[in-house]
């Protein structure tokens, strides 16, 4: 059994996002709809989990039932989910150029097990925390040990389910759990300050019993340090929360949040393209 | 007053309690059985599989959607969960969680919703789950059973174990009448029971109903007519073919439910019915309001859903057949 375990080389992983960045713009604009603005806001997440050597996984046995899970709480960035599973060798990478196209497992957002790789559906935003924490009662019933992340966008975080979750996950000190926070600072309609203020976060969660981290969010050995160092946090669940740049990489989208949930025009991707290429 | 009393029957434990002693069974029987429930285990009778088997319990607490969410996640790692509370409480709040973690997942968990209907009684209105086979059958992957015996009860907690896929399970918290024996019913999900013969009209319910309809046919039997009484246990997938048989051979239906007629089990009939084999068509069960606070017969009756309505109804539909109404 071959398991994906051994990081990429951390120099290559910048270059990776750029390509990973490339093929949500690239996704996005075929298909003429998505949320590459969102995607965009959690690429080094991704990439840090899976290609620097946090999450034990192994795609050619996709439903290993040791692995690692990754959950995509916030479903919008399904074309990231889409584009880092191709590139990690879960399916052939032609299939995400079929996202949103009729017949195609390719979803708008993600459904469970619809693609190896897919953990839960998600899209309906709140729900992710909880079947992480179910994957850790699970485990536990199996005696396996393997760790569960759960990406949340910050909008996300303004559902009940989130904070039933939060207090469930330290009820039954689920320290295998990290919930990963991508926080951009907006939500569809706005700033989050201004549509429904979430801080004081840190408090917040630290208030629920879990261990606060926060982390810059585009930095990758930031995060790889961050998680590495969450591994070792006994007995209650950790949330890294991550400082993100919503539209990251494109400079007219990270001044727009209206670019929430439409892709770019074809002018548009042109322009992001070569701004992506240059950086 | 007991249901089934006019036919004879022997009326059994309260359902709850039936429902827990079968669950603990599929627990005893299959060690991938784990049960979750949203703080009402001393009511869903749930509690018996947590005093015996602690470690495949889980209280999630007061909140319905964190227990779906984290009831699909524990499927994911093989297990078969059932996820348990009020019909009303978990359908109505975790709607959402059912639809998209279970029912559009397609995954191998089960649903009890307890407490279904009116006779709950004395709780009032807010308790009550009224609605709830009509929300699940917003949800096409999922299987919907409504036991009317506490034999069927039984079998329809293993068949709902064995069953690969969601699982609905309607319960309601009155005693049932024995209407198969007490140690063997035929149980397959998707087969309806024909538990009484009859040629002049077929009586189809569900849940309480199916005591109260046998009350009704004994009635009928006094009036001179014979009532076919067919025990529609499952709700999704209908049987067609015993529905279509029925139009067919007796030329009048009577649909019985303790649920809302809007969206509800009568509904479904009259699809298949129109559709196949129109035939004249009486429906029992709660019209469009919200009922009170009470004593379960006196709200069966304040509500026209008893014995005598059933009757009433089946005089109609007989009536409409004789003088040729489609």
């Amino acid at each position: 059994m071959v398991i994906t375990k051994k990081p990429v080389e951390i120099e290559s992983l910048g270059e990776i996002s750029r390509e990973i960045r490339l093929d949500i713009l690239d996704m996005t604009t075929k298909a003429g709809s998505g949320h590459p603005s969102s995607s965009w806001s959690s690429v080094e997440i991704l990439i840090a989990l899976f290609f620097g050597g946090i999450l034990n996984f192994n795609p050619v046995d996709p439903w290993w039932p040791e692995r690692d899970r990754f959950i995509m709480s916030k479903g919008h960035a399904a074309p990231l989910l889409y584009a880092v599973l191709a590139r990690a060798g879960y399916f052939d990478p032609d299939e995400i150029w079929r996202l949103r196209q009729i017949g195609s497992p390719v979803q708008g957002h993600p459904i469970q097990r619809m693609m190896p790789g897919i953990e839960a559906t998600t899209g309906s935003l709140g729900q992710g925390l909880s079947a992480g924490i179910g994957h850790i009662l699970g485990g536990r019933l199996n005696n396996l040990d393997y760790r569960v992340y759960v990406l949340l966008g910050d909008g996300e975080c303004e559902a009940g389910q989130i904070w039933e979750a939060a207090m469930a996950a330290s009820h039954f000190k689920c320290d295998r759990l990290t919930a990963i926070l991508d926080y951009n600072k907006f939500q569809e309609t706005g700033p989050i300050s201004r549509e429904m203020a979430l801080e004081p976060l840190v408090e917040k969660w630290s208030s629920f019993g879990w261990n606060v981290v926060e982390a810059d969010g585009h930095n990758i050995p930031d995060l790889i340090e961050k998680m590495q160092f969450i591994k070792d946090v006994k007995g209650k669940p950790s949330i890294l929360i991550a400082h993100t740049i919503k539209g990251k990489g494109v400079s007219f989208v990270e001044a727009d949040f209206t670019f929430h949930g439409r892709a770019l025009t074809p002018e548009q991707a042109e322009k992001a393209r070569e701004e992506l290429l240059c950086s | 007053m007991q249901l089934g009393q006019i036919a004879g029957l022997e009326t059994s434990k309260p359902m709850r309690d039936i429902f827990g002693e079968a669950l603990l069974d599929v627990c005893k029987e299959n060690p991938k059985v784990v049960v979750l429930d949203g703080d009402l285990g001393n009511s869903t009778k749930t509690e018996y599989v947590r005093q015996t088997f602690p470690d495949r319990f889980f209280n999630i607490g007061i909140a319905e959607s964190n227990l779906v969410g984290i009831g699909a996640g524990i499927e994911a790692c093989g297990f078969i969960p059932w996820i348990t509370s009020f019909s009303s409480f978990l359908l109505c709040n975790a709607y959402d969680q059912i639809r998209l973690a279970v029912a559009m997942s397609n995954i191998n968990a089960k649903i009890l919703g307890s407490h279904g209907g009116i006779t709950l009684g004395k709780d009032g209105p807010t308790q009550m789950g009224i609605e709830d086979i009509a929300l699940m059958g917003g949800m096409p992957t999922m299987v919907i059973l409504v036991p009317g015996d506490p034999t069927s009860m039984r079998a329809a907690v293993k068949a709902a174990t064995d069953h690969i896929g969601p699982v609905f399970l309607r319960s309601s918290r009155l005693p049932m009448p024995y209407v198969y024996p007490r140690d063997n019913c035929p149980f397959q999900i998707g087969k309806a029971n024909i538990v009484r013969n009859g040629d002049d009209i077929s009586i189809i319910a569900c849940g309480i109903m199916l005591g109260i309809a046998m009350d009704a046919a004994a009635i009928l039997e006094n009036e001179g007519m014979q009532a076919r009484v067919i025990d529609l246990h499952t709700i999704r997938p209908l049987d067609v073919g015993t529905i279509v048989k029925a139009a067919r051979e007796t030329g009048a239906i009577v649909s019985a439910e303790e649920h809302l007629l809007q969206g509800g089990v009568g509904s479904n009939i009259a699809r298949i019915v129109t559709e196949n084999h129109p035939v004249p068509m009486r429906f029992v069960g709660l019209e469009d309001v919200y009922v009170e606070s009470g004593d379960p017969f006196e709200l069966l009756e304040k509500y026209h859903m008893t014995a005598t309505d059933i009757v009433t109804a089946a005089r109609f539909a007989y009536a409409a057949k004789k003088s040729g109404e489609k």
